[in-house]
């Protein structure tokens, strides 16, 4: 009944039983349990990917690296013990590194002592005892290469000086690609900058930087000579200079302006007595003003909007909860510098004077123990906050006022800092269990959840010759790798040794040499790679579209073919594409007629094919056609091919064989297949029959049907997923279509699925808004190619079940014909191994596509974890939601291959089972209420929304279509789109108050408190709007005050309301901006455009929004109460 | 007769073998990624047919010719065949999905399945080479 027996049973199998096989198990996660012995078998996924992999590097790889690593972490580990624990404070003082570090420098109490005598590279070979074990390496160096500073180090320069039209593109001054993206411009840019914030070394900078290049290589070892030092010393200044920027490049917030001097004051004195420190701190506020004032713009396609909420997001998240436990009240900026000084503080008190803390700073063995320290002090509010024990039948307002926030990993300073952003890349639990023992005990699923494709604004682009990877695993350099020597890094998660290539010595944006760990791919977790040829298969396909419309009787009833053609006539110039893109036309009802658009032609001509039962394509040539070339015949055939069909008497839908024929046009090349069908197929193959019974749609007992009738849909998806073809359906009907065939199409092709049930351009209006709105989006929005994703994880953890729209093609590898921004996949893991001889546990996804321009790209995000070996630790770090959508991708699995009521039952056990694990292994006592950890608080509330979610509920009379698109969304929409759906946002919006709104650029956007979802919080006196995501419902009670009435709504009172209101009007008083800013607010923040239903007391519109308010109670399903007494009985027995 | 009867068996018995040990290779070729979920799934699915049967075959036989031991034998493995082969769902190509595959540990289980199935021939084979032995003797 509980979901984990499976995840159980399957681990128990793995590697002991079938040594053979596993050993044999390639690359990437595969490979991970079995470490190196990768050589046998990577000679085979060359076959079969060839695209993914450069050859030369990968499969000549010799396996014998692994073993010699074992040698030397056996004596590190036993020399330095404490490495296994997690937070190490006695590990600052036992390490030997360290101490021997501060013997070998003891004077070098102040700043600029530091930057004289100690280069770089004495700490890299200080730090050399090659650990094993991840934690001590890491911790070694890490913070060193991604200590914030240089992340705000790259961005100022750039923006300042690169001008808004390219991302910060860092290549090698070899590189040929660095013209085309103006690197060089804007690395000279960057080299200006620093010499400006230096002051006192303006000319140094510049020369000696190139001119150590050369030199350099011959003996870096020779560490503490003019030379070497000369180098270090910009490095050394801007990371200084830059650390209070930090954080800020991104948010724009220009409050930092204070933050070097309450950040560090003891770092500056000693700092001016070797440069003029208050040059320093100019060069740094210009710089961070730059780049607030003009954020680098994503120009790669101009076409994608949207803010770039990640960095404020996760600075706010990331500082906030160490430090007390208010903190979704505080702003962003705000946090930042109480975080930090609050870091440091820790080990000024506690373990060393304060000039050692300052001397520490510009190294990494001393900064990643500052940074350790710092991780200490918020370990224990961090782990009380999480585990404070929450009564949950007493606590009845359990939701926090703002948004609910993603827990904070529990790492140190630095490494969250540098953290992949949690809307990208998600895990279910932020304390990764050591054993798969432990997890089971915590009844808790493991799994990721990402959004790999998602819009971003900031993102550095990465243009070099070669891509710095693991020779064993594959896995790309990020900023968790630890760099032993300035030569060599080790793997994060294979824990290999690798050699540094001699061209990632060379650091572009500070153009200076032998400083590896400070390059962008390692500073960075989320970044972009211009591939080489060594990873395409065949030359970059371009943007191919091939639309593929109903134009059936029913199909034009509808009229959706009118304001298709609409709509792709006014954005046919924003279609993401360069000069080769090409665009088709197919258009069928018994028959499937294909357009002849080829240049030259007067007007669009039509070829019908009749013989479905063995379609054919009449010209091969002239149907997919260059957009550019073909643009006005392409716009007559948009014009003119509405009214061609508006007296078709046609009822059949052969939408069979037209898929087939799509197939056959798109095969060459590949690219997007867009459906449009309003109607069961009822002609050639893939026809289908109508399988629900409307008197089955209320029933407890379970639903049937939930799976496909065929496999024809499927084939077809497998077939375009080889093809490099994404089929995108759009379900316009008003009856039953089947959906869970036609879904097929999409789900396995990596294609996108829309529904939208009695669409009417004239009876559903609102509708007809959403599908213009979700057209425009569809048709702008970002597009990556031929695309493969790979999902790495650290040795000992691997994946064994994905859930989204792909094929997976291998064992860590996922197919994406398509890659759009707005799908989300999510992946369930196991433990294979202990983890016990790390502390970190990283996580890879690894996305390559050919852009719509044409370039081949890899966009990896990296996800670093601390491993815990305490079950409270692993309830601390729970994270409630992505537990929530994770379970809920499960369940749907469940309902699709077992039955409804086994889901459902399963997901009640889930929660049962939690927290049962809770209260027995965590707090101990026996107390008579129901009590969980506070980040488990929500679970029992999350879990009712989901059990009377479409998807899920029983009793309430669903339509099977509308059930099986509520699971296809589950399954495809990053989550924070599906927490929307599962527990949609309840405010009050009548008396918008001034506490807490935000302000952007100069309006003022209100923040109203989140509600409960129960009718009790809901009053007649006032005006609610539930955010459901896609849909908005603004409820507006019956004695609403008619100032809000006329005011927002612009009628006179609540009677003359009208009853489709999906507006607000445009009114020229306080009341309606405030509420205009708050949707817009709302709105934007998301790619699609929600409808917005203004929900009087009455009509079906009001059924649906009470339908939300899950804690209240329905007749077939329990209210939260209840269900929390369901859980307490449950639990005791 | 009673010969006759075993050494069909055992020519049965072989080919079943020879087809588990396919099964096994087969599948871990998709483990180590040396072939594609979809080869493997239409390479696998044309067998099942024949391995029901065959397995089918043997179990008849034995009921024809009252070796009521042996029959029970294998009247499990003949009736999971057939329970597995009815079982799969209208919209999946198989019993070996190219989507499902890799999901939910499928994979292991198939393995797992085809190396019981080995084991459990092998018992047969030589039950199988025993009593034809003996059959013979006794002839």
């Amino acid at each position: 009944m509980s979901f984990y027996e499976l995840g159980g049973s399957d681990i128990g199998m793995s590697a002991p039983g079938y040594p053979g096989f596993g050993s044999s198990v390639g690359h990437g996660v595969g490979s991970a349990p079995q470490g190196g012995v990768a050589a046998p078998l990577q000679a085979g996924p060359g076959q079969t990917y060839p695209t993914t992999y450069p050859a030369a590097g990968y499969y000549s790889n010799p396996p014998q690296s692994y073993p010699t690593m074992s040698n030397p972490c056996a004596p590190a580990s036993s020399k330095a013990p404490v490495m296994n624990s997690q937070y190490h404070p006695s590990y600052y003082h036992n390490s030997h590194p360290h101490t021997a570090h501060s013997n070998a420098v003891p004077g070098h109490a102040n700043y600029g002592g530091a930057l004289v005598q100690a280069p770089p590279l004495q700490p890299y070979s200080t730090a050399a005892p090659p650990t094993s074990a991840a934690v001590h390496a890491n911790q070694h160096s890490q913070p060193f290469q991604q200590h914030p500073g240089y992340l705000g180090a790259y961005y100022g320069p750039y923006t300042a000086s690169q001008g808004p039209s390219h991302y910060p593109v860092v290549s090698y001054p070899s590189a040929a690609g660095g013209g085309q993206y103006n690197m060089q411009p804007s690395s000279q840019a960057s080299l200006q900058q620093v010499s400006r914030g230096n002051g006192t070394l303006p000319a140094s900078t510049s020369t000696t930087a190139p001119s150590s290049y050369g030199a350099l290589p011959a003996g870096p070892s020779v560490a503490v000579n003019g030379q070497v030092n000369t180098v270090s010393l910009p490095a050394l200044q801007r990371y200084d200079q830059n650390r209070p920027a930090s954080a800020h490049p991104y948010t724009g917030v220009q409050s930092d302006a204070g933050g070097p001097a309450s950040d560090r004051p003891p770092s500056l004195p000693p700092s001016t007595s070797v440069h003029s420190s208050p040059s320093h701190r100019q060069g740094v506020d210009s710089s961070s003003s730059g780049s607030s004032a003009s954020p680098v713009p994503n120009n790669y396609d101009s076409l994608e909007g949207g803010s770039y909420p990640v960095p404020p997001a996760t600075d706010s998240s990331k500082a906030a909860p160490p430090f007390g436990f208010g903190y979704p009240n505080l702003q962003p900026a705000y946090q930042q510098s109480p975080a930090s000084r609050n870091d440091s503080t820790p080990s000024y008190s506690g373990f060393n004077p304060p000039g050692y803390q300052q001397f520490s700073q510009p190294f990494p063995t001393m900064s990643q123990l500052s940074a350790a320290l710092g991780g200490i002090g918020g370990v224990s509010e961090l782990e009380v906050e999480g585990l404070r024990p929450v009564n949950l039948l007493q606590e009845r307002n359990i939701l926090p006022p703002g948004p609910v926030p993603p827990p904070e990993p529990n790492l140190s300073t630095d490494l969250r800092k540098v953290n992949c952003s949690s809307d990208t890349f998600r895990c279910t639990l932020t304390n990764i269990p050591q054993t798969q023992a432990l997890l089971n005990k915590a009844k808790l699923p493991l799994g990721l959840l990402l959004h790999p494709f998602r819009d971003l604004t900031q993102l550095p682009v990465i243009t070099s010759n070669t891509i710095v990877r693991c020779r064993t695993c594959r896995t790309y350099i990020n900023p968790f790798v630890s760099f032993l020597d300035q030569k060599r890094w080790k793997c994060n998660l294979c824990y290999r040794v690798n050699d540094v290539p001699d061209e990632f010595m060379y650091n572009p944006v500070t153009r200076s040499y032998g400083e590896p760990h400070k390059r962008p791919e390692v500073q960075n977790s989320t970044v972009e790679f211009i591939a080489s040829s060594d990873y395409m298969l065949r030359p970059p396909q371009p943007a191919v579209y091939l639309f593929v419309l109903d134009v059936s009787h029913n199909a034009v009833e509808t009229g959706y073919l009118n304001i298709f053609c609409q709509s792709l006539l006014e954005n046919l110039d924003k279609l993401p594409g360069d000069t080769r893109t090409r665009v088709g036309f197919v258009t069928f009802d018994s028959t499937i007629h294909f357009y002849n658009l080829q240049d030259g032609l007067s007007q669009p001509q039509m070829l019908v094919v009749s013989d479905i039962d063995d379609v054919f394509i009449p010209t091969p040539d002239s149907l997919m056609v260059n957009l550019k070339e073909s643009k006005e015949l392409v716009k007559d055939l948009l014009n003119t091919l509405p009214a061609m069909f508006t007296h078709t008497r046609e009822t059949h839908s052969a939408l069979g064989p037209a898929l087939q024929a799509a197939y056959k046009l798109m095969s060459p090349t590949g690219g997007r297949v867009s459906v449009f069908q309003t109607q069961l197929p009822t002609l050639g193959a893939g026809l289908l029959q109508s399988r629900e019974d409307p008197n089955q749609r209320s029933s407890t007992k379970g639903v049937q049907h939930l799976g496909p009738a065929t496999d024809f849909y499927k084939k077809l998806a497998l077939d375009c997923s080889g093809q490099q073809i994404a089929v995108d359906l759009f379900l316009l009907s008003s009856q039953y279509s089947d959906l869970a065939s036609l879904a097929c199409m999409s789900k396995y092709s990596a294609g996108s699925i829309y529904y939208y049930p009695a669409f009417h351009r004239i009876h559903n209006l609102p509708l007809l808004g959403k599908f213009q709105k979700d057209l425009q989006r569809y048709l702008t929005r970002k597009i990556g190619f031929e695309a493969v994703m790979r999902i790495r994880c650290t040795k000992g953890l691997s994946i064994h079940t994905f859930h989204g729209n792909f094929f997976v093609r291998s064992t860590d590898l996922l197919s994406l014909a398509n890659v759009n921004p707005d799908s989300g996949f999510a992946v369930q893991m196991s433990i294979d191994e202990s983890l016990a001889d790390t502390s970190l546990a990283c996580f890879q996804a690894a996305l390559l596509y050919t852009s719509s321009k044409g370039k081949r790209r890899i966009r990896v995000h990296t996800l670093c974890l601390p491993v815990v070996s305490q079950l409270s630790d692993v309830f601390a770090g729970a994270d409630i939601q992505a537990i929530t959508c994770l379970l809920a991708n499960m369940a749907i699995d469940r309902a699709i291959s077992s039955s409804l009521s086994d889901a459902r039952d399963a997901l009640v056990n889930a929660v049962v089972d939690s927290l049962t694990a809770y209260r027995n292994g965590v707090s101990g006592l026996q107390p008579a209420g129901l009590t969980a950890p506070a980040a488990l608080r929500l679970f029992p509330l999350y879990v009712l929304a989901l059990l009377k979610q479409k998807a899920l509920r029983t009793g309430t009379s669903t339509r099977l279509d509308d059930r099986v698109f509520a699971m296809c969304e589950f399954k495809s929409q990053p989550l924070r789109h599906i927490m929307r759906m599962v527990h949609p946002d309840l405010f009050r919006v009548d008396n918008f108050s001034e506490q807490g709104a935000l302000h952007l650029n100069n309006c003022v956007v209100p923040q109203p408190q989140l509600l409960q979802l129960t009718a009790e919080k809901l009053t007649r006196e006032g005006a609610f709007l539930m955010d459901c995501g896609s849909v908005l419902y603004l409820w507006v009670g019956k004695s609403c005050s008619e100032l809000f009435i006329r005011d927002v709504l612009g009628c006179p009172n609540h009677t003359s309301i009208p009853q489709n209101m999906t507006q607000i009007p445009d009114l020229d008083n306080p009341y309606s901006e405030r509420m205009r800013t708050f949707l817009n607010w709302l709105q934007e923040s998301r790619p699609f455009w929600p409808v917005l239903y203004v929900v009087k007391d009455d009509a079906s519109a009001k059924i649906s929004f009470f339908q939300h308010l899950v804690e209240d109670r329905t007749e077939s399903a329990f209210s939260y109460y209840e269900f929390l007494l369901h859980i307490q009985q449950q639990m005791s027995k | 007769m009673e010969a006759a009867v075993f050494i069909l068996s055992l020519i049965d018995c072989c080919a079943l073998i020879f087809l588990s040990v396919y099964f096994i290779i087969t599948l871990s070729d998709l483990e180590c990624d040396y072939i594609n979920a979809r080869a493997c799934c239409s390479k696998l699915n044309k067998w099942v047919l024949p391995e029901l049967v065959g397995q089918a075959l043997a179990t008849v036989l034995m009921l024809v010719s009252m070796h009521w031991f042996i029959f029970l034998l294998n009247l499990p493995v003949a009736s999971w065949n057939l329970y597995r082969y009815i079982k799969v769902p209208m919209g999946n190509m198989g019993i070996f999905d190219p989507t499902e595959i890799h999901n939910r540990g499928q994979l292991k289980s198939h393995m797992k399945e085809a190396m019981i199935k080995l084991g459990f021939h092998l018992l047969c084979f030589f039950i199988y080479l025993y009593s034809m032995i003996l059959a013979l003797i006794n002839d």
